[in-house]
């Protein structure tokens, strides 16, 4: 098995998390970002999760799942989701899923 | 109508192939010259029935997916992804968005949906404990055609 790559990196600043998201999403790259979301947001309780895509390079509804999943979480936590750095084609992707009604971007 | 080009792929149902399928679907329809958004509008649909083939169709077995694609000379393509899995029940229902049977695992039931909306036509079949063929045809209007339509 070929060693698994990092698709994400995280920044935390009191209330604030940011996960910098890179390369393709698909069904086979979210698991890890998932996991690595989760584990941050439940070690630090941040108020806004964002979601950078600005290094998404791909992404199909695998990345949809995601957000929607990491929207859940956050209503729990009792704080919101931002989107930022949408492609054009990553927001076609987010639209026909009605996303825009769900999440700020 | 005869098809110009035509190619076919088989590969295993893991989720490694995912990129790797979508990416060499693309790269066979370069020769069209399509703008970034159809290769993109492309690459999703077939990522979005690979998927569905590797999660639902094998579930936790591993067999073959293999993807046919052709293109005619007006510049259609028409790519076709079939399975040998356990079919779908309800094709109707599959089709639905949101509809999903693996809701734990964060899919998000809009495959279909997807797949609808970034192509032409769509056409999906299957039997319970054969397999599932989804079809799908587009239509690129490339940089070149564009070119011979003024001449």
């Amino acid at each position: 098995m070929a060693a698994t790559k990092t698709f994400v990196t995280i920044d935390v600043q009191e209330d604030y998390m940011a996960a910098h998201l890179f390369g393709e999403l698909d069904h086979h790259s979210v698991q890890p970002i998932r996991e690595e979301i989760d584990r941050m947001a439940a070690q630090n309780h941040p108020k806004e999760l964002v979601l950078d895509f600005g290094g998404v390079t791909f992404m199909d509804s695998s990345g949809i799942g995601l957000v929607m999943g990491r929207y859940k979480l956050m209503q729990e936590l009792g704080g919101t989701v931002r989107l930022t750095q949408l492609s054009t084609s990553i927001r076609r992707v987010m639209q026909v899923a009605g996303m825009d009604k769900l999440a700020k971007f | 109508m005869k098809a110009i080009n035509s190619m076919r792929l088989v590969f295993d149902s893991r989720s490694t192939n995912e990129a790797f399928a979508r990416t060499t679907v693309a790269a066979f329809l370069c020769p069209l010259d399509p703008t970034m958004e159809e290769l993109m509008d492309i690459k999703t649909a077939v990522s979005e029935a690979v998927t569905n083939a590797i999660v639902h169709g094998y579930r936790n077995t591993i067999g073959k997916v293999s993807i046919s694609a052709a293109l005619y000379e007006d510049n259609k393509i028409v790519i076709k992804i079939k399975d040998s899995g356990c079919g779908i029940e309800d094709v109707a229902k599959a089709r639905e968005p949101l509809f999903t049977t693996a809701p734990s695992e964060e899919r998000a039931g809009l495959g279909f949906a997807l797949m609808e909306s970034l192509m032409d036509k769509l056409r999906v079949s299957s039997k319970p404990g054969k397999g599932t063929t989804v079809t799908m045809e587009r239509t690129i209007h490339s940089r070149e055609s564009d070119h011979e339509h003024r001449h």
